[in-house]
């Protein structure tokens, strides 16, 4: 070996899983718009608003009485408690507290949880698309092979059991279902979803159902797919608390199975993370004390912005179903003449206002890119103004096209 | 129908007295016709009282001096505190007049160009005031938050731009 480190013969390759897998299409966009002065985002995927200030308050507590410790692997057992008892009232859904519900880091391990508990080498899951990013990778990572089912805006971005029933082979294992959706904001009818467990149950597959955004439902109910007949025993409910409570940093999700799913996921768990951190899981469980009002503030805040979004969009020209759930509009940009992620390039050079493309997420949606509204009222309103400003330069053909002299990402 | 949603409407001119009638149609989901008939009946009915402006008069360089009187009254027989309070918020310079619960039974914010002239107002008027048996006078020294608004500086959105 030089001084310099360098070694005459390189380290052995990174896995194959590594070097394969893609690097998210969203980070690219945030590496331009990181740098920019002035942007307005329209491309967050997380709450404005600052975790309630009883919750910020009792996690501070926790750390005067020096909780810094490990909790069970499960997670602390009061919160589990009032995770089930939170189900109940909600959804009529109910899980045991002793070995049925387990505390995760955020959505995103007990996804990676679910799909490492179900999976085998080469075994199918099939993800309605456009969907979130981390899907995908999660089912590639834990060994199996993600199966898109390509759903459209004349549908609102829902998915049936037969275009479901139309990709399944007999390696098919489990179907990922996240809705109310990121990207597309939507949410699925009732019927829809019982005819889905009805397949799932005819077939004999897993459903993992990914129900984060659940509180933020703003037309129908939202449904809590375990609580449909039949789908409890072979359903994996995800959900957390980063956006209903505005706690993305604290990274605390759960997740709720059939004991012998969740003893597999816990296993893993335990291995893996040992335990979620006991500040997070502290706020959480305040969180489900008394938050409440802060949730119904919240959501109504994002239902105005929702309004507001999805009219301007409209109103400019860049068709927009009305999402149900989220906080995303997710419009379709056809009418600019560009692909949506040159739109998206073009937009944040131009009118500094980010919006993420829709191929970021999968198939279905190259023609979209998702705007978030969980940015303030007079934000969304500088940005619609900025956007309408946009297409008129594209109009008028003073908008560099490719290739003349547009800087390129 | 304004009694179907009465709060969101008042809701958010409370926040903001200034939002136009076509952008409280868009935020409710309602038309603009329901959204006029409704605040004019608010407002003919009392329900909305005025529309006010919050100013910090501290950033616009303007001395003003605040303070919260705690009285303690007698109460006399058949208005009990109402006489009194009246005889009080009458001074235009009164700002509020509220009957607490505690040790004073009215509290009373004035509002004055400077420490002096408030203590005269006590001294001179307030004090004198039959039933009244004492006051005890609390200076407005700095503000953090008033109706809601936070008067202090607060951070700006510390997300990163773009997120999943």
């Amino acid at each position: 070996m030089d001084k310099n480190g360098a070694d005459k013969n390189p380290l052995p390759p990174l896995s194959a899983v590594a070097r394969t897998l893609p690097a998210s299409g969203i980070r690219r966009f945030f590496d331009i718009a990181a740098q920019m002065k002035d942007v307005i985002s329209l491309g967050v995927g997380e709450p404005d608003f600052v975790t309630p200030w009883v919750v910020r308050e009792a996690a501070i507590y926790s750390l005067e009485r020096g909780l810094t410790t490990y909790t069970s692997n499960y997670g602390l057992l009061e919160l589990r408690k009032a995770i089930n008892d939170h189900l109940e009232n909600l959804y009529g859904v109910s899980y045991n507290p002793d070995n049925e519900i387990l505390v995760t880091v955020g959505v995103s391990e007990g996804m990676d949880l679910a799909m490492r508990a179900i999976l085998d080498p080469g075994d199918e899951v099939l993800i309605p698309e456009p969907c979130y990013v981390s899907y995908k990778p999660c089912v590639v990572l834990a060994g199996g092979k993600p199966v898109g089912v390509v759903t459209t805006q004349a549908d609102d971005f829902t998915v049936s059991a037969a275009q479901l029933e139309a990709q399944a082979t007999t390696r098919t294992k489990a179907i990922l279902l996240g809705y109310p959706s990121n990207p597309t904001g939507s949410t699925m009818p009732k019927e829809k979803l019982v005819e889905i467990v009805n397949l799932a149950r005819r077939k004999n597959w897993y459903i993992i159902s990914d129900e984060i955004y659940d509180r933020l439902t703003y037309e129908g109910e939202h449904i809590c797919i375990a609580g449909l007949p039949n789908a409890w025993e072979r359903t994996i409910t995800l959900n957390g608390f980063s956006k209903s409570y505005a706690m993305t940093g604290w990274r605390i999700g759960f997740a709720c199975a059939p004991r012998e799913i969740l003893q597999a996921m816990m296993k893993i768990h335990s291995y893996t993370i040992l335990c979620a951190p006991i500040t997070g899981q502290k706020a959480a469980l305040e969180a489900l004390k008394s938050a409440e009002a802060s949730v119904t503030e919240m959501v109504q805040e994002y239902n105005r912005r929702r309004r507001v979004i999805v009219k301007g969009l409209n109103a400019i020209g860049l068709t927009c179903h009305m999402p149900k759930g989220a906080f995303y509009a997710f419009p379709d940009v056809s009418i600019s003449g560009l692909p949506s992620e040159e739109f998206a390039e073009k937009l944040l050079f131009e009118e500094h206002v980010a919006v993420v493309p829709g191929t970021a997420f999968g198939a279905g949606a190259e023609a979209h890119v998702r705007c978030s509204y969980a940015t303030s009222l007079e934000k969304i309103e500088i940005a619609l103004q900025r956007l309408a400003n946009f297409l008129d330069k594209l109009k008028a053909g003073k908008v560099a096209t490719a290739g003349q002299g547009s800087r390129s990402i | 129908m304004p009694n179907s949603q009465p709060d969101e409407i008042l809701h958010l001119l409370a926040k903001d007295a200034r939002t136009s009638v076509s952008k409280l149609a868009t935020l409710t989901g309602r038309t603009e016709d329901d959204i006029r008939s409704a605040v004019t009946e608010y407002e003919s009915k009392g329900i909305i009282k005025r529309y006010k402006t919050i100013i910090d008069w501290d950033k616009a360089g303007t001395e003003k001096v605040l303070a919260f009187i705690d009285v303690k009254v007698t109460p006399a027989r058949d208005v009990g505190f109402d006489a009194v309070a009246e005889r009080i918020y009458r001074y235009p310079e009164v700002q509020s007049v509220w009957l607490v619960s505690g040790g004073a039974d009215l509290r009373v914010v004035v509002e004055g160009l400077n420490i002096r002239e408030l203590g005269r107002f006590v001294a001179e008027k307030l004090a004198v005031i039959e039933g009244v048996q004492g006051t005890e006078t609390h200076f407005l020294l700095k503000r953090y938050k008033e109706d809601g608004t936070i008067f202090v500086d607060v951070e700006e959105d510390e997300r990163l731009v773009v997120t999943p």
